[in-house]
């Protein structure tokens, strides 16, 4: 079953055109890369896939579904940002939780899923942190595990692991990739990387 | 410094003596209906706060996070009220609304709004402006509605801003004289225009004094407990915000709706203003503007100002008083800059005239420049100089971040360089504030020329200004009178307007360096 | 480029500042005469008068009003002993004392004229209506006269201070609040100087487009109807409510601290004189002071001089005015 469909998507700002005719195709559980340099529209059409801009034309289907007209947070689509965007008047926890917040789930029910969710990523004791104190790594851990919380259809991941050193950046590429098989995610993930595509990915699709 | 002490301190403290006396404290205290005045004060500056807030917050977050085509007028259009006279906005509104709201309360809240909308867009629009655009971005992707967003994310973070802006629109509207004593009238009186009815209606000095203190008092409280809540969390946001073009229809619609409204409301008040001043007998006429030249309210006898003589007053005064006001403020930015340790009293100390009222000023000026040696009432200098006292604290925040910005070893750097310390200073400082400081010379002018509360008090007969003319005219019953004060009204909008748009010609537009409040 | 014309504006306007200091007495002298806004000043045989004072002493009288009479000896007192003019104008009984209090003259005031202050009714508007005007201080509490009065501020105008010391005189120092508690309710307007209310208030004045019939005013301001009326007319179109008369005596004197003391004198003495008294009566429509002065037919004839006008020691009104002006404030304005 396909999970994930992008149809023909293009994108104009001003006079230059960013994508022209994207089509894109993810299967339920599936880990896809997409690759391509810098300034190529990775980054845009994630957030066309996201609902976060609308393309000229084209289409965004999810689970034979037409979400195109649907605004984002009807979507259940998450977005890892490449720099984490992690709220921060707002603690670890706080952060992990909001996405279910958002949809009224019970405290309790809230605080089991947040705590599952950091014992995932490793960081159970980081919970009543700030977010403002935390560390490169343990940033983009709590931002991973934020998107997850809410079990997304899709989870979209833009260059995530972008400029971290060397032995973090290994680190954390077999860690995501763990992590994404161990929940049966559907990703797309968006790198200019060709080995950390081939770490996480199970298919390389190029812009 | 020593002028500065003289100035401010002085009149302040002459206050001070004239409410020690046994008595008066509780004289004035006790007079009936100080309860209503004090009370109405508050609140009426409550409500002002609240609704201003809520107009302001659409016009902000549009100004603040979309680019669009007349952005930069509409930010202006959404400024300019704010540094208009308090009589003409006073006057505008006199004209704009209906009799049956003429010294009613509301009618000074509307006015209140008007005026401080700019406070709200500027001061909040600046931090929303630098609020990462992929934070909300973030929370919707995470399943945050519209409403959400704003409530658990924007909200919060825009906090400390939310509070300055209120704090600032509260101090302003509580010390409000200009368009609370036109619109208010004497029946709904705030503090200021009580203290300026007891001293110049009632010849109360005494009593006007003790609530002039009385009114310093719960300015100083409200700022203390102000600051306190905005000393919390003053987070550090990561660069990430930029205002974009709308792209989505409701985007588009939003904008355009919102943009229409805004320059609406900013400017039905001032055409309707301009328009009621050729309005005679119910159909459109000259007659008013005509007979601006003469002060005559009927076959001779004269209304006591000549309208167009007050024009070429308040020019002269104007000059006189930026000349003053750069001199002293420039004096005292470069004193605080330089006295890194106790720099940030003497900034605290300059504060406090900002939010003393005018009024005190124009009042403690009053009573101690009156026995001789310094019985000054007559000397053509006092009003001016007392627009400078009023204006000096906007140029020394003005020139602050720029002379603070200049480093230090680029002073030493010169100097190495085999400039005399004094050339040193000359090419590094005064190069760099030279455009700053015509820009404060600006605003201080502008100032002075819409100047009313100190000048209540100060005004002499053949040396009136033009807020003291258009006050008169509008407080006259007549039609033609009421004509002409609009006219003169209009003549001081037009004055104004032109001098601060040469001003913030010369200034940077620039959303982070207005950060740091007005 | 706009540097260079802000610099070059900056400049002109300097200069033209430099220069705009008051001159010291200069040949020929020219003094102040500091009075209420209804003074007249040019074109009347009032101003005639005051210029053949000109033409025989030299001295140019140039005359300064800002509003009526409370707003005039405010303004004296916070400028006393440094004063904006030479003499002053006007001065009545009710706010003596705080002329005197505040130490504005320099020497005694004297007497210049006399009048009283009451309320004047539209003959023709009542007419119109078959309605008849008030007689009676209480009568203007009935409902038929409602919305239909104009009063001054007692703070700012002192033929207002003086009806509202009518009703105090009238109902009792324990019962006057009750008074204007009731007169508010019956839709009484309040304007701030006498000239706004008659002239542009009033419905009887010659040339006001004003709709109400009633003004507190003056015993003589029907013959300033009859002089003034066009076309020409030989009855009085206003009358006056004789039982709400108040009489007013206004004085006149030279400021403390004026730098022309002697021309000041020579004024002020000229103010007591017939040439300057005889216009009284048809310019101001006060009684002169001057006993010799004769008044004119149409004066004697149309000006209504109550029997019996209400009256307060000056002892009494300079310790109670404040207090009554506040309490008036509180309940009328707020």
């Amino acid at each position: 079953m396909r999970v994930l469909t992008a149809n023909e998507i293009t994108i104009r700002f001003g006079e230059r055109t960013v994508l022209d005719s994207v089509s894109l195709k993810v299967a339920s559980g599936e880990v896809v890369a997409l690759l391509g340099p810098s300034g190529v529209g990775k980054s845009t059409l994630l957030r066309v896939i996201a609902g976060l801009l609308q393309a000229d034309s084209g289409s965004v289907w999810l689970n034979d579904r037409d979400v195109t007209r649907l605004p984002s947070h009807r979507r259940n689509i998450g977005l890892v940002f490449q720099d984490e965007q992690l709220f921060p008047h707002l603690t670890v926890a706080e952060n992990v939780g909001f996405g279910l917040r958002m949809q009224r789930v019970g405290r309790t029910e809230t605080a089991a899923r947040v705590e599952e969710l950091l014992q995932l990523v490793g960081l159970e004791a980081f919970a009543n942190l700030h977010v403002t104190k935390l560390s490169g790594g343990e940033a983009k851990r709590v931002a991973l595990a934020r998107s997850l919380a809410p079990r997304p259809a899709v989870l979209l991941l833009d260059e995530p692991l972008t400029g971290l050193d060397r032995e973090l950046h290994d680190r954390l590429a077999t860690e995501l990739a763990a992590l994404l098989r161990t929940t049966a995610t559907t990703a797309l993930l968006v790198t200019h990387d060709l080995d950390e595509a081939t770490a996480i990915a199970d298919r390389i699709e190029r812009l | 410094m020593v002028g500065l002490a003289l100035f401010y301190l002085w009149p302040l403290a002459t206050l001070f003596t004239r409410v020690l006396q046994p008595g008066s404290v509780s004289d004035a205290l006790s007079a009936p209906g100080l309860g209503r005045v004090l009370w109405f004060t508050f609140w009426q500056a409550l409500a002002s706060t609240a609704l201003t807030m809520v107009v302001g917050f659409a016009p902000a977050y549009l100004l603040a996070r979309f680019r669009f085509r007349g952005r930069s007028t509409l930010l202006a259009l959404v400024t300019v009220p704010f540094m208009l006279p308090t009589v003409v906005v006073g006057a505008a509104f006199l004209a704009l609304l209906p009799a049956s709201w003429h010294g009613t309360a509301r009618a000074v809240i509307v006015a209140h709004v008007f005026f401080n909308i700019a406070v709200v867009v500027r001061l909040v629009g600046a931090m929303w402006a630098v609020l990462p655009t992929n934070l909300t971005a973030a929370a919707r992707t995470l399943g945050a509605t519209p409403a959400q967003v704003l409530r658990f994310v924007v909200l919060p973070l825009l906090q400390p801003a939310l509070w300055a802006a209120a704090t600032v629109v509260f101090l302003f509207t509580f010390t409000s004289f200009g368009a609370a004593k036109l619109l208010g009238g004497t029946a709904n009186p705030t503090l200021e225009v009580e203290i300026a009815r007891r001293a110049t209606q009632l010849g109360d000095v005494d009593g006007a004094a003790v609530l002039s203190l009385l009114q310093l008092v719960i300015l100083g409280a409200v700022v203390w407990w102000s600051s306190r809540w905005q000393r919390r969390a003053s987070l550090h946001l990561a660069a990430g915000g930029a205002a974009r073009m709308a792209r989505a229809r409701h985007e588009r619609r939003f904008v355009a709706f919102a943009g229409m409204l805004t320059a609406l409301v900013m400017l039905v008040p001032l055409v309707v203003l301009m328009s009621r001043s050729f309005r005679l007998g119910g159909g459109w006429s000259l007659n008013a503007w005509r007979t601006l030249g003469s002060s005559e309210v009927r076959p001779g006898v004269s209304l006591g100002v000549d309208p167009l003589a007050s024009l070429l007053t308040s020019l002269n005064f104007a000059v006189v008083a930026a000349l003053i006001s750069v001199v002293i403020g420039g004096l005292a930015a470069l004193a605080i800059t330089s006295a890194r340790r106790h720099g940030s009293l003497l900034d605290i100390g300059l504060m406090l005239p900002l939010g003393t009222s005018a009024v005190t000023i124009g009042l403690g000026m009053l009573i101690t420049f009156d026995t001789a040696p310094f019985d000054w009432r007559a000397r053509w200098w006092l009003i001016p100089l007392g627009h400078a006292l009023v204006a000096t604290p906007f140029v020394v925040r003005a020139l602050l971040p720029v002379l603070r910005s200049i480093p230090a070893d680029q002073r030493a750097a010169a100097a190495t360089l085999g400039a005399s310390p004094l050339l040193a200073w000359l090419a590094v400082d005064v190069r760099r504030t030279l455009r700053p400081l015509a820009a404060s010379a600006g605003l201080a002018a502008a100032i002075s020329l819409g100047e009313f509360g100190a000048t209540t008090f100060l005004t002499r007969a053949g040396r009136e200004t033009m807020p003291i003319a258009i006050a008169r005219l509008l407080g006259r019953a007549g039609e033609i009178p009421r004509a002409q004060g609009f006219a003169l009204a209009t003549i001081l909008l037009v004055a104004s307007g032109l001098i601060i748009g040469l001003a913030s010609g010369a200034t940077r537009a620039d959303w982070g360096a207005r950060a740091d409040g007005e | 480029m706009k540097r260079f014309l802000l610099a070059g504006l900056a400049g002109a306007l300097v200069l033209a500042a430099c220069g705009d200091d008051t001159p010291a007495s200069s040949t020929p002298a020219a003094i102040t005469l500091v009075a209420y806004d209804s003074f007249p000043t040019k074109d009347t045989p009032l101003n005639a008068a005051l210029d053949a004072f000109t033409a025989d002493t030299g001295i140019v009288v140039n005359i300064a009003t800002a509003g009526d009479t409370g707003t005039m000896v405010t303004k004296a007192v916070l400028t006393a002993g440094n004063p904006e003019g030479d003499v002053m104008w006007g001065v009545d009984n009710t706010l003596l004392s705080a002329a005197i209090d505040g130490m504005v003259f320099a020497g005694e005031p004297t007497q210049v004229d006399f009048g009283d202050v009451c309320v004047n009714y539209d003959i023709a508007w009542f007419a119109e209506r078959s309605v008849p005007p008030p007689t009676t201080m209480d009568d203007l509490l009935l409902p038929e006269y409602r919305d239909l009065l104009v009063v001054q501020n007692p703070a700012t105008s002192s033929p207002g201070l003086a009806f509202l010391m009518a009703t105090i005189a009238h109902t009792g120092e324990d019962s006057w609040q009750q008074y204007w508690t009731d007169l508010r309710a019956n839709g009484v307007e309040v304007v701030d100087s006498w000239d706004s209310a008659y002239y542009e208030r009033f419905s009887g004045a010659a040339g006001s487009a004003g709709e109400k019939p009633l003004v507190v005013s003056y015993g003589s301001s029907p013959p300033a109807e009859v002089v003034f009326a066009d076309p020409p007319r030989d009855d009085a179109p206003t009358g006056v409510v004789e039982s709400t008369c108040f009489r007013q005596i206004e004085y006149a004197g030279v400021l403390r601290g004026t730098k022309h003391p002697d021309e000041a004198a020579q004024l002020a003495a000229f103010l007591l004189s017939e040439a300057f008294q005889e216009e009284l009566p048809l310019t101001l429509f006060v009684y002169p002071a001057n006993p010799s002065v004769a008044l004119p037919e149409v004066f004697t004839k149309f000006a209504v001089v109550p029997t019996n006008p209400f009256t307060f020691d000056p002892a009494t009104i300079a310790a109670n005015r404040q207090q009554w002006q506040d309490k008036w404030t509180e309940i009328v304005l707020r």
